[in-house]
């Protein structure tokens, strides 16, 4: 019971913190102080009290957009354990729900963006979806690794799986497999290298340009929301590098939260050093990343 | 002995290389060749040949390639003084020392019985042969040695493959890891069977690419056509010559592993392929010497075939290595000569030969009719022995295929000769300074009389040689 | 020692991927570079004993395959003033995806081939086979003469990966030779190369088709 409690708890609280961190980690590199650390929370707060104005050339879909967004974050972010802890729901298969939850998300988001009727949501839009289908191979790869690991289908057991001791071959496995979970990562949250979330360039965006449009509440659940999914594809990969069971479920949610912070300077790092590959580039580099899952595969079959 | 096989050449070699003067280095490369002829013949006669623990052997084919090696070479190097004389203009600094470098690899690759040894060599002739093809110094030359040397280095680099398989495939059984021949022949029962089958395929496609056996054969007929006449013979006698020699020793391996169905069928089917391929293209052909590059794949494919049926066929296919390799040098040589005079490669540019060459063109006719099988020559008799031995071992079908392909090149290769030499030269053409002379058509007179003597009789020591080697081959049983 | 070989291995396979994918020219170079270091340690990784000859085989093959070779094809580059950029007949990720391919296949084929059970890691021929494949996609589906060259050194390196298999029974005679060889070849091909962009003013071996049939 506690755990579940521990759960939601987490998985309501912690996300905005990462954006902050983020932010805060390229800002050191680039010699500033930058914005505070909770800033993300001190916005959603400001934009939950605004008033909304939508364009008349829209309907319900631009409306469904960030709600959906948020909406099937929230569902699946219930269905990845954090830290050592079991997931509030899981059964056989959840894997598909969960990689799909994300693409009925990123579907009404296009959408959304397409209902504006202007040709830079369009624009983003389709870059965005296209990314997003070369990623979804690396994605279930990965996944097919660790179910064969653990001969299971649920994303709990998948991912308490005792990963055999000896370095080695499995070793190198593991690490093709978290270079291809870390990549997914970077795409499905467009962050550097695949996009940039700070530009506002109308012919460089890719995420941001879908968002464009939104104001007030509707921008505050989408922030929320892209930070949910940071949060929660972060706790999947959290599981491939750092496997660390403690037993006690509050020692578990601390030892999640420190990983989850670590991984946001990494993302931070990352973002800092990198600059955003040429758009024609990013396909082959996804197509790279399948293939790391692929291999990662391959060395655990034989 | 074995060592001054190897030496003598580079010694040559050597001393082209430092030669100042640009007039009489082309001397010391006849020279070479006959002392290396001499030394040849002196190894035939004498004991056996046996040098760094069994690494350097003379085995009954390598006897006989060696010789024929020599032979081809001595009378190419006659050629080359009076060649390189028309050619004054370009420095042959290069092209002397190697020449002499790759009669030494050549050696050193019928001698070696270190397989890895053996590779070693066939890469240095081709490291060799490349400054060779590039004699002229043309655009197109350089496109002929690029695509060489890019093929013939892939396929050293998967011989070199095959060869680590087989060296594996006795390790694999617990066995001495080992890549000596007599020692393989020995194991050979006991090798681990696929790393047997897959390392004699690598190595026949390797070694095919030396050799020019389809689909491997492209850098063939642009390094052919680009080559000098004089490089041309010794490349389409000489280096696949050794190829062979190396495809023959693995096809050794596998007869006494007792795998040798598979490995004719491979042989088979590869030099059907060849001989199909050079039917095809040799229709048309507008070039005369890539013509010449077809005709050698079409024969390499012959070798191939008559030692994939066995028995009688490959007493034919030993013998016509010799006897292509001799009618190759005199068609290359002719086709030379006949380029010099018209200053051209092409059946447009290029007819009546016969006037305009009253020597050298008859000789090229007369080349033709031998290498496409006519009697009394010596491609005919060893062309016959092979359909002789395909259909005693009751292949009718592929030996009907033999005989189909063998009158579809003559026909292509027939269209083109006869344009080059019958009709009328041009006035362009009867204007160049070329004349014939001896020193440039007497080897070939030398060749087409060996050839004829093939043809009609074979003296009785060759006979034994001959003999020797095919049970080298089949495993004497 | 030996359990270090595997993850040499699946770096080197990785770095063939960087090889078949990368647009710049001087990333594939690096990448070959690389990899000829990692094969340097994967001579001191196969064998059980290590003596003083395997380090300095290990030193020859690092100091050859991974400073020499790439200087010499950077030296080319800046000679010839060739465009960075590699121009595939394929695409880059079509080569990426028949390089996977291949290597799917590789790995499949090497389960045909029995490895003695005392053998190290069953890693090598899977690796082996694989990178050969990998040259060979790069040879065939890349027009500049260098990219071809580049290509024929990542199959050498794959045959110098089976060669680790025999690494303890095949004398170092051939060893050397093969090495050497191999030097001798790049560099007359460096020199092709460079006479190929002073006839053509490019390095592009699309220009080289004016011999055909």
């Amino acid at each position: 019971m506690t755990h579940t409690l521990l759960h939601i708890v987490l998985l309501l609280g912690v996300p905005p913190l990462l954006p902050g961190v983020i932010g805060k980690t390229k800002a050191w590199f680039a010699g500033r102080n930058g914005p505070p650390v909770f800033q993300l929370y001190y916005d959603l707060a400001k934009l939950l009290r605004k008033g909304s104005v939508f364009s008349t050339t829209t309907t319900w879909v631009f409306r469904a957009g960030p709600v959906v967004g948020i909406a099937t974050a929230l569902l699946a972010g219930l269905l990845v354990p954090f830290g050592g802890q079991p997931a509030p729901i899981s059964f056989a298969g959840d894997l598909i729900l969960f990689a799909y939850l994300f693409g009925l998300g990123r579907f009404f988001t296009a959408s959304a963006a397409l209902d504006t009727g202007s040709s830079f949501e369009g624009m983003g839009a389709a870059r965005e979806v296209t990314f997003a289908c070369l990623a979804e191979p690396a994605l279930f790869f990965g996944f097919l690794v660790l179910a064969k690991l653990s001969a299971s289908l649920s994303l709990t057991t998948m991912l308490h799986v005792r990963f055999p001791s000896g370095w080695g071959v499995t070793g190198a496995s593991l690490v093709l497999l978290a270079a291809s979970l870390f990549i997914v990562l970077l795409v499905e949250n467009s962050r550097i290298p695949f996009d940039d979330p700070n530009t506002h360039l109308e012919l460089t965006m890719i995420h941001e340009v879908m968002v464009l449009d939104h104001g007030g509440p509707a921008l505050g659940m989408i922030l929320y929301g892209a930070a949910l999914k940071l949060f929660v594809i972060g706790a999947v990969l959290l599981r491939v590098v750092a496997p660390v069971d403690a037993g006690n479920a509050w020692a578990d949610a601390g030892i999640f939260v420190a990983t989850m912070l670590a991984l946001a300077v990494a993302i931070g790092v990352v973002e800092s050093v990198m600059a955003r590959f040429r758009l024609v580039f990013a396909p082959t580099f996804l197509v790279a990343a399948c293939l790391l899952s692929a291999f990662s595969m391959i060395l655990l079959l034989r | 002995m074995a060592w001054l096989l190897i030496i003598v050449p580079l010694l040559v070699a050597a001393m082209a290389a430092v030669a100042p003067s640009n007039r009489w280095r082309p001397w010391l490369v006849p020279l070479g060749g006959l002392a290396h002829l001499a030394l040849v013949i002196a190894a035939l006669r004498g004991g056996p040949v046996f040098a760094l623990q069994g690494w350097l052997v003379l085995d009954p084919l390598g006897k006989l390639v060696l010789g024929f090696i020599s032979v081809l070479f001595f009378l190419c190097a006659l050629y080359a003084p009076g060649y390189l004389a028309l050619r004054s203009d370009r420095p042959n600094r290069v092209f002397c020392s190697c020449l002499m470098v790759m009669l030494a690899m050549m050696t050193l690759v019928t001698l070696s019985h270190q397989l890895g040894l053996m590779w070693v060599a066939m890469e240095a002739t081709t490291l060799a042969t490349a400054p060779l093809l590039f004699f002229n110094h043309n655009p197109r030359s350089l496109e002929a040695t690029w695509k060489y040397l890019l093929i013939a280095s892939v396929g050293t680099a998967l011989a070199l493959l095959g060869s680590f398989f087989l060296a594996y495939s006795s390790l694999r059984e617990g066995l001495t890891s080992t890549l000596l021949f007599d020692d393989l022949v020995n194991l050979a029962p006991q090798l681990s069977r696929p790393w047997l089958h897959t390392a004699f395929v690598l190595l026949l496609v390797g070694y095919g690419t030396k050799m020019g056996l389809a689909p491997m054969h492209t850098w063939k007929p642009d390094a052919y056509g680009e080559a000098p006449g004089l490089v041309g013979a010794l490349l389409a006698g000489g280096v696949t010559s050794c190829a062979f020699l190396a495809i023959l020793r693995f096809h050794r391996i596998c007869v006494a592993a007792q795998e040798d169905a598979f490995a004719r069928q491979i042989l088979v089917f590869v030099g059907l392929l060849s001989m199909t391929v050079a039917a095809v293209f040799m229709v048309r052909q507008r070039d005369f010497k890539r013509m010449l590059a077809y005709s050698s794949v079409e024969h390499m494919g012959i070798l191939a075939f008559g030692v994939g049926v066995g028995g009688l066929a490959t007493f034919g296919a030993l013998l016509h290595l010799l006897t292509n390799g001799l009618t190759k040098g005199a068609l290359f040589l002719s086709a030379g000569n006949i380029h010099r005079a018209y200053g051209s490669k092409l059946t447009d540019e290029v007819r009546g030969a016969n006037r305009r060459l009253p020597v050298s063109g008859p000789l090229f006719l007369i080349g033709f009719l031998a290498i496409t099988g006519s009697p009394p020559g010596g491609p005919f008799r060893s062309e016959f022995t092979i359909l002789s031995g395909t259909i005693g071992a009751g292949r009718f079908i592929v030996a009907a295929m033999f005989l189909l392909l063998l009158g579809a090149v003559f026909v292509g290769m027939g269209a083109t000769v006869l344009r080059v030499v019958q009709g009328a030269p041009s006035a362009r053409a009867e204007a160049t300074q070329y004349r014939d002379h001896l020193q440039v058509v007497a080897p070939i007179l030398a060749f087409l009389g060996l050839v004829l003597l093939l043809g009609v009789y074979i003296p009785a020591p060759l006979e034994s040689l001959l003999r020797n080697a095919v049970s080298f081959v089949e495993g004497a049983r | 020692m030996n359990q270090l070989l595997d993850p040499i291995l699946v770096a080197v396979l990785l770095l063939n991927l960087v090889a078949l994918g990368a647009s710049q020219l001087r990333t594939v170079i690096h990448a070959v570079a690389l990899q000829g270091v990692l094969l340097g340690l994967t001579i001191v990784a196969a064998h059980n004993t290590v003596t003083v000859w395997v380090i300095l085989m290990a030193a020859a093959t690092i100091a050859l395959k991974g400073v020499v070779i790439p200087r010499m094809l950077f030296h080319a580059i800046r000679e010839v003033v060739i465009r960075r950029e590699v121009e595939p007949i394929i695409g880059f990720v079509g080569s990426l995806l028949l390089g996977g391919a291949g290597t799917a296949l590789a790995v499949i084929f090497a389960k045909t081939l029995p490895i003695a059970h005392e053998q190290i890691g069953s890693l090598i021929v899977p690796a082996a086979l694989s990178t050969v494949l990998t040259g060979f996609l790069i040879l065939t589906t890349r027009t500049k003469a260098i990219s071809q060259v580049v290509g024929y050194l990542v199959l050498e390196n794959g045959v110098f990966i089976f060669g680790l298999l025999l690494v303890e029974a095949m004398p170092f005679l051939v060893e050397i030779g093969v090495l050497l060889d191999l030097f001798v070849a790049i560099f007359i091909m460096g020199i092709i190369i460079y006479q190929i962009s002073q006839e053509f003013s490019t390095a592009s071996t699309r220009e080289l088709s004016a011999l055909k049939e």
